[in-house]
Parts: C-alpha cells; structure tokens; sequence
C-alpha cells in the first residue's frame, strides 16, 4: 500500500477515535458530574451529609473503577446489544466506554468539588443559599478551573481505552495499530499510530490548560 | 433614653462537638442578650468556643441545647426554608473574607441578592449602592485577587450588608488585617452601625477592636460566658480571672515588686484622665513616686487604665498622697509586694 492508500485509512481511523473520545466523555459527564458532586454533598463533612448514600455511591464507584477496561469491555456485550443493536464497530463500544469512564469522571469532579474553599461555602450558607445553588452557584464556578482540568485528564484517559477497545472490534487509530501493526508485522504504521495519538493527547491537553487558565480569575 | 430592644437572645445554649467519651463541649449554659444597635463584643482567646457561639447565632452550627432566638423567632425550631429566609437578615464576615474567587467585586455582592430572587438588574444597581456605601465604587469589575486584604473585606461587608440584614456578625473580621487596616475597617463598621443602625456582633481575640468600636462586651473563656456587661465597666472592674488576663497585658503579671515603699495600683475611671494627677500629687507632696507600671487606654472618648505606683517609704506621705487620690475620685488597691 501506497501512501496515498494509507490516508484514507487513517484519516477515517482519526473521526473514529475523535468520535468514540468525544462522545463517550460527553455521556461520561452527564453521569458522572452530578455523581461527582452528588459524593461530595452526602460526604460526612458535605453540606448535606448522608453517609449511607455517600457509601453506597461510593461503593458503587469503586466497584466500577476496579474492574479493567478489557474486561468490562467484553462483559458488558450483552448490554452493549441491547443499547446499540450490535458488539462491533466504534458506537458498540460507546456504552463500555462510558461506564468505564462516568466513575473515573465522578471521582475527578469529586476532587475538584472538594477544593473549593470550605469558607466560601460557609459564607454562601450564612447568605441563606439552598445546597441546590451552593453547588450550582457556588462549587460548580468556584471549581471551573480544576473541572476543566480534570476533563482533560479525563478525556486524554478515555482516548486511551479507545485504543484498547481496538482488540475487541472498535475502529480507530488503536484498531488500526492492532490490526496492522501487531497482526500483521507491519510495525511502521503501528508506530505513525502512536504518534497520532500522541499529537492528538498533546492537542487536548493544550487545548484544556489554556481554557482552565484562561477561566481562572485567582491568577492575575 | 428610649427603651432598647433585644435583636439577639441567647438562652441556656450548649454545643458539644462528637459524641461518647470523645465528646467535646464548645460551649456551656451560655445565655446572652444583644440589643438593637449594639456594637457588642464577644472576646476570648482561641478555642474559648468564640466562633461556634457565633454560629450559632446563625446556626451554622446547630446547638445542642438552648435557643437562639434573632428577629424575634427561635432560629433553632426553623425548617430549612424558613432558616435560609432568616439568614438573609443575618449577615455574616469572616477572617479569611471568603469571596467568590470566580465573581467581580460586583458580583460577590450580587451573590445574596440573585439567590434571594431578585432581577440581575436590579441586583447590579443595588450592589452599586453599596460599593460606593463601603468606598470601592471604582473597584466593580475587579476580581478578589486584584484587591488588597481591607479592599476585600470591604467587599465582603457590602456582601454581607445587600439584603438590608438586621445583624451583622463579625467573626475575627480584622484578624487577618494590618493595624492600619484594622483601624480603618473598625471605622466603617462603626459608621455602618450609626448610619444603617445595623447592630453589630464582633468575635475577637483583641482587646483594642473592643475597646474601639463595642459598647458592650461579652468575655468568654473555657466554653462559658464570664463576665459580661458595658464595654467601660468590664473593663475598669474585671471581676475575674479570665478577665483580668484579658485585660492586663501579660507582662504586667510577670513584675516583681521589690524595693521599700508600698505599691499601689491606681484606676482611672475616665472622669479623672484629663488631668495629670500623678504628676500634679508629685508636685503638691514635693516626693517622687516610682512608676511602675501604666497602662491606659482610651474607650469610647474617656480614658480608662490602671497604673502601679511606689508611693515614698514615709507613711506619713503615703497616707497623704492615697487621700489625695482619694479627692480625686482615683480608686486604688495596694498591690502585694510579696508576689
């Protein structure tokens, strides 16, 4: 193969990742922010603590994040036909993508919640705010920043799945590296592979810094 | 005089922190009465329970027994709803000032009002009034972190101040200042109290933010209210121990009389400091007297302080000069040289 027969190849390798990536940290969001956030307010030193649901949110998140990607991956196949109709393909791995992700996501939101001043929440309570919007008005601004920080991390993570999910039949940059690179001994496009994905983790993680400094009104 | 209303009642209040054997009590049996208007202090040294007794006052902390009763309601039976709608009467500042990072000036000041409902207008215009209330008018657009420690605590007293509360607590408000923006915030804070008649609740550790601003005056020590009543009488009259240590400066304890002549501490009482009795008995008796310790200050425009003298080893003039203090109206107590 030429080349010019490559980039046809490759380029479709790269909507593929950008596709599985953006995607799955989207829906990996929608769940596990308000999970996040939701650990951080019953957290015995929240400000509504509950610690059944803190430990069972927990629990549940921890359950989750032990598992390896791999596994989780071929597990969830079942689940991944019912919610997508098939087990192949880059839109069968979003639904393993995203529960691998959402409780890596909640811990991360978790962290950055928990930065935020306890005196700016204090303050926020003593103005009479409801917990609805001392986390919306409160944390979620206060933590904008790291939150933006933190959705690199994640987002870099999950391109990184993406790439594994290439054993089990995802498209990608990452299948294409298995398929050619390691099945079929062509280890020079196994490596231009890892270069893209490379380049493209560097673009992400530019691009986050610069929002979270940009966002970020302590520094001046 | 006319009658004085009591905005904050504190009755038979106990907070105790934990449970079982490791339980910590922060404050005990504390009953208080604040009056409208007052500036009144609460003074202790650290981890007297100062702090938790001030939030309480907005439940903050909930007490473990008593009632806290602000507005005329008992804030300690309030559901959530109506206990968020009672702190928007209540404002609150903090040492740390504990602004929203991510907000303007203008917009840390807006904070309690959009929460309350108010149009984003409306908010500004408000928020505006009060920037030029706390003299940052030119200072809107301006993040926390551009703003110097007293900039931001004036922000946060226009935070505090938007929804027009009745009380203003004040926990170690100045304890993270300089002395000169100490002085200039205890300032505002005393023309906010003349000017919006907002009465104001000062937790400190510091003798001079009492005797600068508070007419009243609470000493908390060991989780109990000590002693408590108006600013000159507390201070001129310690009746205890944790009071006097507050009061007298520690270097004051460690003296050691020696030397013949007896030791006498004196008490200004601010009627009598305009005129200079010590050095005018000095000149009258025609006898040096020793000064040994002096230590005055001025509260509220009179001055009041303590000062230990030697008196002549003659008792004859020491008899003498002690009826000439006597005249005065100077009150005195011999000190004990044995000490």
């Amino acid at each position: 193969m030429t080349i010019m027969d490559w980039l046809p190849v490759i380029g479709v390798g790269i909507l593929e990742t950008l596709y599985m990536t953006l995607v799955s940290t989207l829906f990996a969001y929608l769940i596990g922010l308000p999970l996040g956030l939701w650990l951080v307010v019953t957290n015995p030193d929240g400000i509504r603590p509950n610690a059944a649901v803190s430990h069972i949110a927990g629990g549940i998140v921890n359950a989750l994040r032990s598992a390896p990607f791999l596994i989780l991956l071929m597990a969830l196949i079942p689940l991944t036909r019912i919610i997508t109709g098939t087990s192949i393909g880059s839109t069968a791995m979003i639904p393993p993508l995203v529960i691998a992700a959402f409780p890596f996501v909640a811990r991360m939101v978790e962290s950055s919640a928990k930065e935020v001043d306890r005196g700016v929440i204090e303050a926020a309570l003593s103005m009479g705010s409801s917990p609805l919007q001392v986390v919306t008005k409160v944390i979620l601004p206060e933590a904008r920043p790291s939150l933006i920080t933190g959705a690199t991390i994640a987002i870099t993570t999950i391109l990184g799945y993406t790439a594994m999910a290439g054993v089990c039949g995802a498209g990608g940059l990452g299948a294409i590296a298995i398929n050619y690179g390691y099945y079929r001994y062509q280890t020079g496009i196994m490596w231009v592979m890892v270069i893209l994905l490379i380049v493209i983790v560097q673009i992400f993680q530019s691009i986050g810094n610069w929002l979270a400094f940009r966002c970020d009104r302590r520094i001046r | 005089m006319c009658r004085t209303v009591s905005i904050i009642q504190i009755q038979n209040l106990t907070k105790t922190f934990g449970c079982g054997e490791n339980a910590v009590t922060a404050l005990e049996n504390i009953d208080l009465t604040i009056e409208e208007g007052d500036i009144f202090g609460i003074i202790g040294l650290s981890g007297a329970g100062k702090s938790t007794l001030v939030r309480c006052m907005n439940l903050l902390e909930r007490p473990t027994h008593g009632s806290v009763i602000v507005n005329g309601s008992d804030m300690t039976i309030l559901n959530d709803k109506d206990l968020r709608r009672a702190r928007r009467s209540i404002g609150m500042i903090f040492q740390g000032f504990n602004l929203l990072m991510q907000r303007t000036a203008l917009g840390n000041i807006c904070y309690p009002l959009e929460i309350s409902g108010m149009k984003k207008q409306e908010c500004e215009q408000r928020a505006r009034e009060l920037l030029k209330l706390v003299g940052l008018e030119d200072r809107e657009k301006a993040y926390p972190a551009q703003l110097s420690g007293g900039q931001k605590q004036r922000i946060a007293i226009a935070r505090a101040l938007a929804t027009n509360p009745k009380v203003l607590l004040c926990d170690e408000a100045t304890s993270a200042l300089d002395p000169t923006t100490t002085l200039s915030i205890l300032d505002l804070l005393k023309e906010l109290n003349r000017k919006l008649g907002v009465t104001v609740v000062v937790i400190t550790h510091e003798m001079r933010v009492v005797e600068k601003i508070c007419n009243r005056v609470a000493i908390i020590a060991d989780s109990h209210i000590v002693e408590s009543g108006n600013v000159s009488d507390v201070f001129r009259h310690p009746k205890t121990e944790a009071a006097r240590q507050l009061i007298t400066p520690r270097n004051e304890n460690a003296l050691k009389f020696t030397g013949k002549g007896r030791f006498y501490r004196i008490t200004f009482d601010g009627l009598t400091t305009d005129q200079p009795i010590v050095a005018n008995m000095v000149l009258a008796f025609g006898e040096p007297v020793n000064i040994v310790f002096a230590d005055t200050r001025t509260i509220q425009g009179r001055i009041f302080g303590h000062m230990i003298l030697q008196l002549p080893e003659n008792p004859v003039t020491t008899g003498r000069m002690l009826s000439y203090l006597e005249s005065k109206n100077v009150t005195y107590s011999e000190e004990d040289s044995e000490q």
